[in-house]
């Protein structure tokens, strides 16, 4: 029998405000450990909690960004449990009215057989809540310690519909939303820092059968490759299971990554009973049409708008205007990169190669790009112009990077200058021909490949600086001929 | 010369601005240490000496006594709980700054039961207050050490809290003067959380006149408590002076029922009397839900205890059992830090918030919540302030009903009500019973209009003069 994986994600967004959620207290990381407390993130007795707006907002921008119903009412609610990085023993959250109703995002993503087709994953809902502290263990024998520094932080959680089919889809799921969350600019996104999190629901049934199978929640997922990986073990071993005659009990397990397994962490008869009950220190209240209105006016240009403009504007391919728009600022610097003139399709290329190499290689950002987006395209000018070569371009972005000088200065500096006078490059060709007759017989015997060796010998005695197009429309009519 | 510690709060504050509040400081100091180890009204008590003559504020320094369960900056709060002993906050309740600014000198910091949970003070770890009026009676609860203290005589006046009658039902049994304002009305940052949504702060006095001062000073909205309101306050003080002529004062049926101390409702009905002399209306009304009051209650309000307690855990502050994992830790610690009572509301809270429990107690708690709200809307479209007694019976006996939660609960059936609607209400002395035990009628109003409610204390009052009768100490 065949069987099909049914996928729901619950992702934890750090919203990015300059105080926590319910108090005026910094939520700026790694600071030393709780000097960013206060009564109320301590849950002193006594302290009560008063909503930040500007999470408010963040919060609404992100649900007006996935079409979400954002709510006319909301409240908050105290979800109960015993845990030492909860001060309070209850965390606020939202359980019946959260500040985003159903919603969705629509993905991109490939098929098994590699083709390219959009997805309408169905958002759930995306509420506020806020974090909790953090355990340390590290290096103390006798206890653990709690840095509350975290705790309080406003975070979004936003649930997905049980709509995604296989871990490739999770995870460009997972993508496109952090794509959105960077567009809206409400968080920083970085899982290493725990400023996104999330776990995975995932059950399996025979392909064919409407109702979903008893579905296993994953934790301790620290990137979304991990997610992938973690989904797809989880739906072998179901498989299996469920083969084996098995029965899959629900469950909350743990990825462990260095095995690359996943494992039992609680039942569902050891889950907490949250008794979630309306938090009375805060009162419910109405959102305001203007207010919701006027997050809406300021949203800008999301992922999937701009592959599609890129698409038509430029005329680049699907995949690549997808790629660009992944992350805003590449976007950007792709987009100004042809207003300075840049073929379109050459600075798609040329950013997706030799940009990004060189920036995983050195580890740095796009933001922190030495070569500036107007720089980089006078660059593209010269390779379009065929001023310069390809590979000579190559080095002079390297240059260009390390010296923060202009393309044509370099060149210039140099004499990086391609060859395209047709006369020297007769004379280098015909001194090739002449030094390497093996190669021309191969040629001729139909070897094509031996025409390298020939390219190879006219390019040293240039200096890599001929026009290799031109150089080998010469060559073809010089051996022909 | 006369007592200072007879003095009302008005008094003090004109004796202060002649010659300073030290000499009140001094024999409050000697009076409280003369009388604290029979009464056991205070925690904690005394007060650094003053040497500035003049004090800035309305209050000019006199001393004021805190409900044990208000944080102090600096200073030990315990909610007469031992999971709280030696526990210090780093900040004041806003009614504390309030009070500061206002020229207070903090004086005692008075007992209650264990949490607020409790009619009669004895379930606080610290040992139970007594009566001042009979030793060998409770003053009611759970603000019993603010009541007993003001009725004493050890302090001009205290604060209170007030979840389910806490303030009125103490000053009923105390001989005082007690006034819960409207949810929202005082701020409850910083005041240690029984059941967040009934909470109020609220002053216990000798006199009306003394509350209102009082009023003056804790009412208005508060930026650090989203449950305070932004509503005006009215100078409390200058709507004591007005007569009564048209104020519609209602009886409700309700509250003359079986199990009442024969005693206090005619002291009642004759208060109702007295003021139909005076020039007020007085009418029959219903408040058909009030049967259901105590049993919404107990379960509204201990759910949110049950939440608003498990903080206390034995990670941050007060009490910690050391042990060896922290399931045990947790367990450790709040068994031996919690009293019986505690335990027992805070069982019954996780129980009607449990899955499968939550709709049929809690939920349908929140909906008979919102009848008796409207029980009062209806009521207050007839009237304008309504006149109960405050207590079905006057101080009982220390033991007399610890065995017996039920009976305990019902000494709150009158006073409860007010905080399932959030309207103001407050207790006044209006008599005696045979056996020389003070008396307390209840004056509740609509939400926000303390005006009216504190006019008709203020005019009984002044009539009777009762407040001027004071316990054989």
């Amino acid at each position: 029998m065949n069987y099909e994986p049914v996928i729901g994600l619950e992702v934890h967004v750090q919203l990015k405000t300059w105080s926590k959620l319910f108090c005026s207290c910094s939520t700026e990381f790694g600071a030393e450990g709780n000097s960013h407390t206060c009564p109320v993130c301590l849950g002193w007795p006594g302290s009560l909690p008063v909503l930040n707006e500007a999470a408010l907002k963040l919060g609404i921008r992100v649900g007006l960004a996935l079409n979400c119903k954002v709510a006319e009412r909301l409240k908050f609610d105290r979800k109960n449990y015993f845990y030492p990085d909860l001060p309070k023993a209850y965390q606020i959250s939202q359980f019946d009215m959260p500040v985003n109703g159903k919603g969705e995002l629509l993905i991109e993503t490939k098929t098994a057989d590699g083709k390219m087709i959009e997805r309408k994953i169905g958002i759930t809902r995306a509420h506020l809540e806020e974090d909790a502290g953090k355990l340390l263990h590290e290096g103390i024998t006798d206890g653990s310690l709690v840095d509350y520094n975290r705790g309080g932080i406003p975070l979004l959680e936003i649930v997905s519909e049980p709509d995604l089919r296989s871990p490739q889809e999770a995870y460009d799921y997972l993508t496109a939303l952090k794509a959105i969350l960077q567009y809206v600019e409400v968080s920083d996104c970085d899982m290493e820092k725990g400023s996104l999190r999330c776990d995975a629901n995932v059950s399996v049934r025979p392909v064919g059968q409407e109702k979903f199978g008893t579905k296993v929640e994953i934790k301790n997922l620290n990137s979304f490759k991990m997610v992938q990986k973690a989904i797809q073990y989880e739906i072998e071993r179901q498989t299996e299971a469920i083969e084996g005659g098995e029965t899959i009990v629900q469950e909350t397990r743990l990825w462990d990554d260095g095995k690359g397994t996943t494992f039992s962490m609680r039942s569902k008869e050891e889950a907490h009973d949250y008794r979630y009950f309306p938090e009375p220190d805060l009162v419910p209240f109405t959102l305001s049409l203007e207010l919701v209105k006027s997050i809406e006016a300021t949203l800008p240009e999301l992922p999937m708008a701009r592959a599609k403009r890129f698409i038509k504007e430029f005329g680049i391919p699907e995949y690549d205007a997808y790629v660009l728009v992944q992350e805003k600022k590449l976007a950007e610097y792709f987009e100004a990169c042809v207003r300075e003139g840049a073929g379109a399709k050459t600075a798609s290329n040329w950013i997706q190669t030799e940009l990004l190499a060189m920036l995983n290689a050195k580890n740095i950002a796009i933001e922190d790009c030495p070569v500036a987006s107007k720089e980089f395209a006078g660059l593209l000018k010269l390779v379009e112009a065929g001023t310069v070569s390809g590979k000579t371009a190559k080095d002079v972005l390297q240059e260009m990077a390390a010296t923060g000088k202009a393309a044509d200065v370099i060149v210039k500096e140099k004499g990086l200058t391609q060859v395209s006078d047709t006369g020297l490059i007769e004379k280098a060709v015909e001194k090739a021909i002449a030094a390497n007759p093996v190669a021309v017989a191969e040629f001729k015997a139909g070897k094509q490949k031996a025409l390298g060796a020939l390219v190879g010998a006219i390019m040293k005695e240039t200096q890599g600086k001929a026009n290799p197009k031109i150089v080998n429309e010469i060559l073809q009519k010089k051996l022909q001929g | 010369m006369t007592d200072l510690c007879s003095l009302t709060l008005k008094e003090a504050i004109e004796f202060a601005k002649k010659d300073g509040a030290q000499p009140l400081l001094e024999a409050f100091q000697k009076r409280a240490t003369a009388l604290n180890p029979k009464i056991n009204a205070f925690l904690r008590f005394g007060a650094a000496p003053i040497n500035k003559r003049e004090i800035p504020g309305l209050l000019q320094g006199v001393p004021v006594s805190i409900k044990d369960n208000i944080c102090i900056d600096g200073r030990e709060v315990t909610c007469a709980s031992k999971i709280l002993a030696g526990h210090v906050p780093p900040y004041n309740a806003t009614v504390i700054e309030k009070l500061k600014s206002a020229g207070a000198t903090l004086f005692g910091q008075c007992n209650m039961d264990e949490f607020a949970f409790g009619s009669s003070c004895e379930t606080s770890a610290f040992g139970a207050c007594r009566n001042p009026w009979d030793l060998e009676r409770v003053p009611g609860g759970s603000s019993g050490g603010s009541a007993a203290s003001v009725a004493a005589d050890m302090t001009l006046a205290a604060l209170g809290s007030d979840t389910g009658g806490s303030i009125r039902q103490p000053a009923a049994l105390c001989g005082v003067v007690g006034v819960k304002p409207t949810y929202g009305r005082v701020s409850r940052y910083g005041l240690i959380a029984f059941g967040s949504s009934f909470d109020q702060i609220g002053p216990i006095t000798k006199t009306v006149e003394d509350a209102a001062i009082l009023m003056n000073i804790l009412c208005g909205h508060d930026p650090k408590d989203s449950t305070s309101s932004p509503e005006r306050v009215p100078d409390f003080t200058q709507s004591l002076k007005r007569d009564l002529k048209g104020l519609r004062i209602g009886l409700p049926k309700e509250y003359f029922i079986e199990g009442i101390d024969p005693e206090i409702e005619k002291s009642v009905r004759a208060a109702a009397d007295l003021y139909k002399k005076l020039g007020a209306e007085i009418k029959s009304i219903s408040l058909p839900h009030t049967e259901h009051s105590v049993a919404v209650y107990y379960i509204v309000a201990v759910a949110e205890a049950s939440s608003n307690l498990g903080r206390f855990d034995g990670v941050e502050y007060g009490l910690r059992v050391p042990t060896k994992d922290l399931r045990e830790m947790y367990f450790e610690t709040r068994d031996q830090g919690f009293g019986q009572e505690a335990k027992r509301r805070i069982l019954l809270g996780t129980f009607v918030l449990s899955a499968g429990y939550y709709e049929a107690y809690y939920l349908k708690g929140q909906k008979v919540r919102t009848l008796i709200r409207q029980d009062f809307e209806k009521a207050f479209k007839e009237v304008d302030v309504i006149l109960s007694p405050t207590s079905p019976t006057a101080a009982f006996k220390i033991g007399e009903k610890v065995a017996d939660p039920i009976a305990m609960y019902l000494s709150d059936i009158f006073t409860i009500p007010a905080n399932l609607a959030g309207i103001p209400a407050m207790s006044v002395p209006c008599g005696f019973t045979s056996g020389g035990l003070p008396i307390g009628m209840q004056l509740m109003a609509r939400p926000f209009d303390e005006s009216a409610m504190l006019r008709a204390a203020y005019a009984f009052e002044q009539e009777t003069g009762i407040y001027k009768k004071k316990p054989k100490l």
